[in-house]
């Protein structure tokens, strides 16, 4: 990493003893900049940034016949996407993660309103019993799913029981299951800044819009939502990235019946072995994370991490 | 709709807000707020409640039993596993728990060129799907494995090293994130102060601001600790053969096909994990 003075260092008049000091006290911060930062910035480089950069490699790279990699440069794992079969689970990938992202949109948004709303102490007790599931662990928590929607899960199970049903309901291994799962784990990613918008906006413009004679739906639609607007986009784009992303819904809920991105990529390292073309889907994916993060970023959202 | 406004000019801004507050919507919202939380939380309450399950088909209760308990306690595997983990969220928590912390003060106390660069570059593990970090670390450790084998003759494999390696590659950042945020409101007039009494920078730094920091950086050594024991999916790409954590073992179970063990060793799982969580913040809450 670059290193240059740090903030300690004055510049100082060309006095030759005067020189040498600062000159020793800045190369001094530069050793202490470089401890700092030294052992983070190597294990970005190393363990990050390479192995990306490896696998942008790859993606330009053919395999061979049994699977190794060969080094002669080519677009064709770029053009092979373009197959029907890959763009349709490209296409099916975003279906997912939009659907997802809009039943999101549509629970967590009167929900943060409600949190923002709600007497202060209530606050942050509402905002710990959203975390709280959100930080269980994710696998666990789509066998959580997994074990409600099987035929012989509890929600068949309890169909039967009442008499509503006679055979079980297939909800395992269908598009249904996959956007539940999504929905589930990602809903807390949408509510959190939806609710730290809301909670900025100013109320006493509802009371204002009213006495011009809004309606609740003229309020809602012309002054809550444009000046909550960056919490929407924020939330509908954490909640897009790791859905398009996905691995373990569609794996486990999918069961092989929904393929997303995440599975084929996971197929072309661990199954087909055909890296080269893996790793320019994983490319796209990229491509698409990181173009729906610059649209966040240009529709004027705030940086939160 | 402005007939009240027109016969009586509203003064109180109270009623106003009272007529906004008592909309038949708030019988709606306030369902969808119970709704959510049962969505949220039913799934697993009912798993853990059913990992007490006497019986093997799990769909009907049958008596209570901590049978599945004993029998997860006596399987060598899960005991295997539940040693790794431990070992790798160890190591991988120490380890990142001081990258992250010198990274949260070099980003804070030191100007240095390609800064807004290395931010950047430091937020990308938190944003980039974490499949495509998996495999370009699968790719990674393949590549340097077979170059390092040919050139030098050295023979790695992965298993525990590499888990550990990217568990702490994908943790540091968030450690460095909540350390960070500690900093931007610390007071530095304490440390001109310990200076002023002839502290040294060593001394200022090891017994005013570590001290300090404290609180910050646990919450951020339990952050990577949780991290690390649920990670799945990058782990899954970088065991290789023989090295298996919890997920892992859950993970293959599931898909042998749910029996009652892999529900308590999942309820295990996730009480830790809310424990850890809960710990964390309430270190973070602490000032």
């Amino acid at each position: 990493m670059a290193l240059a003075e740090g903030v300690e260092t004055q510049p100082q008049p060309p006095a030759s003893l005067a020189a040498r000091l600062t000159d020793w006290a800045r190369r001094r911060t530069g050793i202490k900049l470089s401890l700092v930062l030294g052992p983070g910035a190597f294990w970005l480089l190393v363990f990050f940034l390479i192995p990306l950069g490896v696998v942008l490699a790859y993606s330009f790279a053919s395999r061979g016949a049994y699977g190794q990699v060969i080094w002669r440069l080519t677009l064709e794992n770029y053009t092979r996407f373009f197959d029907w079969l890959y763009i349709r689970v490209f296409l099916v990938s975003v279906w997912i993660a939009l659907l997802t992202t809009v039943i999101c949109l549509v629970i967590g948004y009167p929900f943060a309103f409600v949190m923002a709303r709600v007497p202060r102490r209530w606050r942050n007790a509402l905002l710990v019993l959203v975390m709280v599931p959100f930080w269980t662990n994710f696998l666990v928590r789509t066998y959580a799913i997994m074990l409600l929607l099987r035929n012989e899960g509890l929600i068949n199970s309890a169909l039967r029981w009442l008499g509503v049903i006679e055979q079980p309901i297939t909800m395992l291994f269908t598009t249904f299951a996959v956007v539940l799962g999504l929905v589930y784990g990602y809903l807390p990613f949408m509510i959190l800044p939806l609710y730290a918008s809301i909670e900025k906006f100013d109320f006493t413009l509802v009371e204002a819009a009213q006495d011009l004679g809004a309606s609740t739906w003229q309020v809602f639609t012309r002054v809550l939502l444009p000046l909550t607007m960056p919490g929407v986009v924020a939330g509908s784009i954490l909640v897009f990235i790791p859905s398009v992303g996905a691995f373990v819904t569609p794996d486990l809920l999918g069961g092989g019946k929904v393929v997303m991105i995440g599975n084929l990529i996971q197929q072309q390292f661990l199954t087909v072995r055909h890296w080269p073309f893996g790793s320019a889907v994983s490319f796209v994916l990229m491509a698409v994370v990181l173009v729906s993060t610059m649209a966040y970023f240009r529709v004027g959202g705030e940086r939160r991490v | 709709m402005s007939t009240t406004a027109t016969t009586a000019p509203r003064t109180a801004p109270l009623a106003t807000r009272r007529r906004w507050r008592l909309k038949p919507g708030w019988l709606v919202l306030n369902s969808n707020v119970l709704l959510t939380f049962l969505f949220l939380y039913a799934p697993i309450v009912i798993l853990v409640i059913f990992s007490f399950n006497a019986s093997r088909q799990q769909a009907v209760w049958v008596g209570f039993t901590v049978e599945w308990y004993e029998q997860m306690m006596r399987d060598e595997r899960v005991i295997a596993a539940a040693k790794n983990s431990l070992i790798i969220a160890l190591v991988s928590t120490a380890v990142s728990t001081v990258i992250g912390t010198l990274t949260a003060l070099a980003l804070d106390r030191f100007r240095f060129r390609a800064k807004t660069a290395f931010e950047g570059a430091m937020y990308l593990p938190i944003i980039v799907p974490e499949i495509v970090m998996a495999i370009s670390l699968l790719v990674f450790f393949n590549t340097t494995f077979n170059l390092l084998d040919r050139w030098l003759g050295l023979t790695l494999k992965f298993g525990l090293g590499t888990i550990t390696i990217a568990h702490i590659a994908f943790s540091f950042p968030f450690v460095a994130v909540v350390v960070r945020a500690r900093l931007a409101d610390f007071d530095r007039t304490l440390e001109q102060a310990a200076q002023d009494l002839g502290a040294n920078e060593w001394q200022t730094f090891r017994y005013v601001t570590l001290p300090l920091l404290m609180p910050g950086i646990l919450a951020g050594a339990l952050l990577a600790f949780t991290l690390s024991i649920d990670d799945f999916v990058i782990t899954f790409f970088n065991a290789g053969i023989g090295a298996t954590t919890l997920p892992l073992e859950i993970y293959g179970r599931i898909r042998r096909g749910i029996t009652p063990e892999v529900n308590a060793l999942s309820a295990v799982l996730l009480l830790a994990s809310i424990a850890l969580v809960l710990g964390s913040a309430l270190l973070q809450r602490r000032r």
